[in-house]
């Protein structure tokens, strides 16, 4: 890793980002990105942080959590938005709120040829199926972007993605 | 492999004597044919999927998380319960002690042709639920066992699975409540009052 050597602060501001808007349930495909907040969501005993086997169930698994009076988040790596395609039919057809954080592959700096179908795809692919796309480059502006990302969506009835550069995330120094 | 076994049971029939115990349950119906059934026995705690096909369990799942107190019944099809596996896993994993699905298995795609689906070829899905560690599993075929079945999925420590077996007897589309989010609007607004427009 060449990009991200100092600690990140910006994984504690989406926590805290969380905790402002309320968010009791996450649902998660790990990602090495998202590896301190999932910590810190498990960690946490208001919040229920449930591990998927597969991004879409997290879409469907957050439709109940809102039916049921909570808001929930949904954290994934942009390989995964793909996978998500079809149950987001069931956010747009039914005006679920559902707040998306997606760590990017396959942009700045990706070393990875096959990363990039589907992070170069991924603002396109979530945009057609019925989501506002919100990217942040700047890590000072994660949290920011979160808290405003999930105001939009609880209080609209929309689904909003977050996404988070490679470029905050880092990346593979593929020259060594 | 499961065991072939003859049933006697009529997926209305089935459906409507788990639905006639189901108290203040929450209901969330999979996609098709147990959309349609549970349609002729609307209330307002159903929940109607009309589409997304492999959501139910996982609809149920976020349901039974945010209201741990209230039992979350999932009814669901053979081929959509086919689709999503991996939820039986996800569920297994979190062990939520107040969800129950329940599979009304004809082993048929009713909805596209009735092709048949892997539960005619062998795939036992109770067999599949068990192994993914849910707390109580089952088979019925006839209406003494269900009945038998009943009290458990409404009383057992959770996850409950059960796959009621039921004949190929097809009923027209019996339901006129499509709208999406007048669906989710009146769920909510029953189970949560003004809060749901918070």
């Amino acid at each position: 890793m060449t990009a991200a050597t100092k600690p990140a602060t910006w994984p504690l501001d989406i926590f805290e980002a969380f905790k402002r808007l309320g968010i009791r349930q996450v649902a998660y495909v790990p990602d090495a990105g998202h590896t301190q907040l999932i910590k810190s969501c498990h960690a946490d005993k208001s919040i229920q942080a449930v591990s998927l086997t597969t991004e879409e169930e997290g879409v469907a698994m957050l439709a109940g959590t809102w039916l049921g009076g909570e808001r929930g988040a949904l954290l994934m790596q942009s390989s995964g938005a793909g996978n998500c395609i079809n149950m987001l039919g069931i956010i747009q057809e039914c005006r679920f709120p559902l707040l998306m954080l997606v760590t990017m592959r396959g942009e700045w700096g990706e070393f990875n040829p096959w990363q990039l179908p589907m992070g170069q795809s991924t603002a396109d692919i979530l945009g057609r199926a019925g989501s506002v796309v919100q990217h942040v480059d700047d890590a000072a502006r994660v949290g920011e972007t979160v808290f405003a990302g999930g105001q939009m969506a609880f209080s609209t009835g929309r689904a909003v993605a977050v996404l988070i550069g490679q470029r905050v995330i880092g990346f593979k120094d593929w020259s060594k | 492999m499961a065991r072939k076994q003859k049933t006697s049971l009529d997926r209305r029939v089935a459906l409507g004597a788990i639905l006639a115990r189901r108290g203040d349950a929450l209901l969330v119906t999979g996609l098709g044919s147990t959309c349609y059934d549970a349609g002729t026995l609307d209330h307002p705690n159903t929940f109607y999927l009309w589409g997304g096909m492999g959501a139910a369990a996982m609809v149920g799942l976020g349901l039974a998380l945010a209201q741990s107190k209230r039992k979350v019944i999932v009814a669901t099809g053979d081929g959509e319960m086919l689709m999503a596996l991996g939820a039986l896993a996800t569920i297994g994993a979190q062990r939520p002690r107040n969800l129950a699905i329940v599979v009304i298995d004809n082993e048929l795609y009713s909805e596209t042709g009735m092709q048949p689906t892997h539960t005619s070829r062998g795939v036992d899905l109770a067999g599949v639920a068990k192994a993914a560690s849910f707390a109580r599993t089952g088979t019925v075929y006839n209406r003494k066992q269900l009945d038998a079945w009943i009290p458990k999925l409404y009383q057992s420590a959770g996850p409950v699975f059960l796959v009621a077996k039921v004949t190929s007897t097809r009923y027209p589309m019996s339901i006129r409540l499509r709208d999406g989010t007048h669906i989710k609007n009146r769920f909510r607004e029953a189970l949560l009052g003004s809060k749901a427009f918070d």
